[in-house]
């Protein structure tokens, strides 16, 4: 790779060009950026994608519906859920499938305490990449680990999950489990807190943070930037609200809107939608029915998912993902395979403003809005 | 790979009866691997999935201090252990096999997940190196996909009992002359150039997996698009067919 680093002159000034990555504690993962700097300030930076570019869309061609299931884990590896969500929903319009009620609950359930998981992460990370090296971080993993183990006692891992199937989920929640749920999200309140007096008003995080990398409205809007980030510029727009898929429709929860659009409102968003998480959460538990938790069409099909034939057509399924619009297109030809597969990824899509975000700012400040757009390299690249 | 711990010849009543008047008597190999093993330094560079356990293993509730592997270095000039934590891209290959020419002597690998190891469910990509194993040489394997932070945690202490047995005499990093630079693979228009370094892997003779698969890897790519509007002309509501 030639000419990574150059000094040029330009009008007279000195512009450095720096290159970030791919193996940088601060890309999240293998990102690699090419920043042109004059003096401190940013003057162009261009994202360089692609090593981590596994082929997700090629393999899902080749494979017979069920089996794309534990793929989409592999997507957005820190909340595996929220993907398993939108493919189901996908696959279930393409075949006309219906969902019983209790499978619908259990699906909420699983994704709100996904999305927690998700947005503590995140924030700890985004701290850790302002300089608070691993203390906000350890009080978030402390929190994850909680959630991760009834991860892994309902769906058999702590990472990839793969527990939704067309037509219901894999397996049920028993009394203990909703117990420990219940007492999940009666705990969480006061972590929230305790990570609030800390950061919040905390003048290094406000100083640092605000009217950082400020998206405007209309700039986020044009670019089809979703999620957090979106609603941090405020703009009102959650498809939880728009599309009210499954039964969101029927939970009170509020969507948290920044005002300017800076990183402080990105990082204190995510807090807010922690508590309307667990808002939803509490309502959740509190209505759950009893009954069946897989459609009964689709139970031969585990035991033989080279059966399952959706008919000819296309289905476009999206769900909010904690990271934004996560979409999924699916074309059937008839046969057990997909004749394509296509994601909508919100992270690839929410990086293209970055550049935006990052012209005429610091140095020092690329890495806190890299962090702050909230990116998972298995899901820009797949 | 079978160990043979170093012990030293003295005997053990001996070596006690001296050590309670605070005598430590011991051997030069032992001491100097109990302070490379109880303190080596792992490389901070995460490639996928994997990377989120051995952050996990990094924090509170795994400790991985507690085996002295703490120290997360960012710069491959400072770090004893990288730890290959993801699937390798034919895009990234020639990074990690760079970063591992730069780091110091005595240096040692660990392949984090399946992906890492052989490709793992990525292995039919075009774009998926089959096994890391080809370019430098890897001292533990850990499967999973991905593998629990008490499994790196395993994985640390095999390591760590694979450090006990090396010898200064005999350690090759002491050798005269040692070149342990691989080479780098580079990408070209038909994935990676060389596909891989013999002096460090050699294909198999027998492809188990063809042989355990049969015909069923090679799925022909379907050439007929589905008509779409037509289907819907013909069943406009699609009635559930499964």
């Amino acid at each position: 790779m030639p000419n990574i680093i150059e000094t040029k002159k330009l009008d007279g000034s000195d512009i450095l060009e720096i290159n970030f990555g791919p193996q940088h504690p601060s890309t999240h993962g293998v990102f690699r950026m090419i920043v042109q700097t004059e003096g401190e300030k940013i003057r162009g930076l261009r994202p360089i994608f692609g090593y981590l570019h596994r082929n997700h869309e090629q393999i899902a061609e080749n494979l017979p519906y069920a089996a794309i299931m534990p793929y989409t884990d592999r997507l957005d590896y820190v909340n595996a859920l929220a993907n398993n969500f939108g493919y189901a929903l996908t696959v279930e319009k393409l075949a006309s499938l219906e969902v019983p009620e209790r499978a619908e609950y259990l699906r909420v359930i699983m994704a709100e305490l996904a999305r927690i998981v998700n947005h503590i992460t995140v924030i700890g990370f985004m701290l850790n990449d302002l300089g608070a090296f691993f203390t906000p971080l350890l009080y978030a993993f402390r929190e994850r680990e909680r959630i991760l183990d009834l991860f892994e006692e309902v769906t058999g891992s702590r990472l990839m999950n793969n527990y939704f199937r067309f037509g219901g989920v894999k397996r049920d929640l028993t009394a203990l489990h909703l117990a420990t749920i219940h007492q999940i999200v009666a705990k969480f309140p006061a972590f929230l807190e305790e990570f609030e007096t800390l950061l919040s008003k905390n003048e290094i995080l406000c100083m640092r943070c605000q009217n950082v990398g400020v998206l405007s409205p209309e700039t986020a809007t044009n670019a089809g930037i979703t999620g957090p980030v979106l609603r941090a510029s405020g703009v009102n727009y959650d498809i939880r609200k728009v599309d009210g898929y499954s039964i969101y429709h029927r939970f009170d929860f509020k969507i948290p809107l920044g005002k300017k659009g800076d990183v402080y409102d990105r990082y204190y968003v995510r807090i807010l939608e922690i508590r309307e998480s667990l808002k939803i959460l509490e309502q959740a538990l509190a209505k759950i029915p009893q009954g069946e938790i897989l459609n009964k069409k689709t139970v031969p099909f585990i035991k033989m998912p080279r059966n399952f034939k959706p008919p000819v057509g296309e289905a476009y399924g999206r769900v909010e993902s904690p990271k934004g619009e996560l979409g999924f297109y699916v074309v059937s030809d008839g046969t057990p395979q997909p004749w394509r597969y296509h994601v909508r990824a919100p992270s690839l899509i929410n990086l293209t403003v970055l550049e935006e975000m990052c012209l005429g700012q610091k140095i020092a400040d690329a890495i806190i809005i890299l962090g702050s757009i909230d990116i998972v390299l298995g899901e820009t690249d797949r | 790979m079978a160990f043979t711990e170093n012990k030293t010849e003295v005997d053990e009543t001996l070596r006690a009866e001296l050590a309670s008047k605070g005598v430590i008597w011991t051997s030069l190999d032992f001491l100097y691997n109990w302070g490379r093993r109880s303190s080596v330094w792992p490389m901070q560079f995460g490639l996928a999935c994997c990377a989120f356990e051995m952050i996990a293993a990094a924090c509170a509730r795994y400790d991985i201090a507690r085996f002295g592997a703490e120290l997360f270095r960012a710069s491959p000039r400072q770090a004893d252990l990288m730890i290959i934590s993801g699937t390798v891209t034919k895009k990234m290959a020639p990074q990690v096999v760079r970063l591992f020419n730069q780091m110091p002597e005595p240096k040692y690998v660990l392949t984090m997940g399946a992906c890492a190891i052989s490709g793992g469910p990525f292995i039919d990509g075009y774009n998926v190196l089959r096994g890391i194993d080809r370019y430098i040489p890897v001292d533990v394997h850990l499967p999973g996909c991905p593998p629990r932070p008490e499994a790196l945690l395993h994985g640390l202490m095999e390591l760590q009992k694979k450090i006990a047995s090396q010898e200064i005499l005999k350690a090759e990093w002491y050798q005269k002359g040692l070149k342990r630079e691989f080479p780098i693979p580079e990408l070209g228009p038909h994935g990676l150039v060389p596909k891989f370094n013999p002096e460090v892997w050699q294909p198999a003779k027998k492809d188990p997996r063809r042989e355990h698969y049969g015909a069923t890897i090679l799925i022909g790519k379907k050439l007929k698009a589905p008509d779409l509007e037509h289907a819907a002309a013909v069943k406009p509501a699609a009635p559930g067919a499964v």
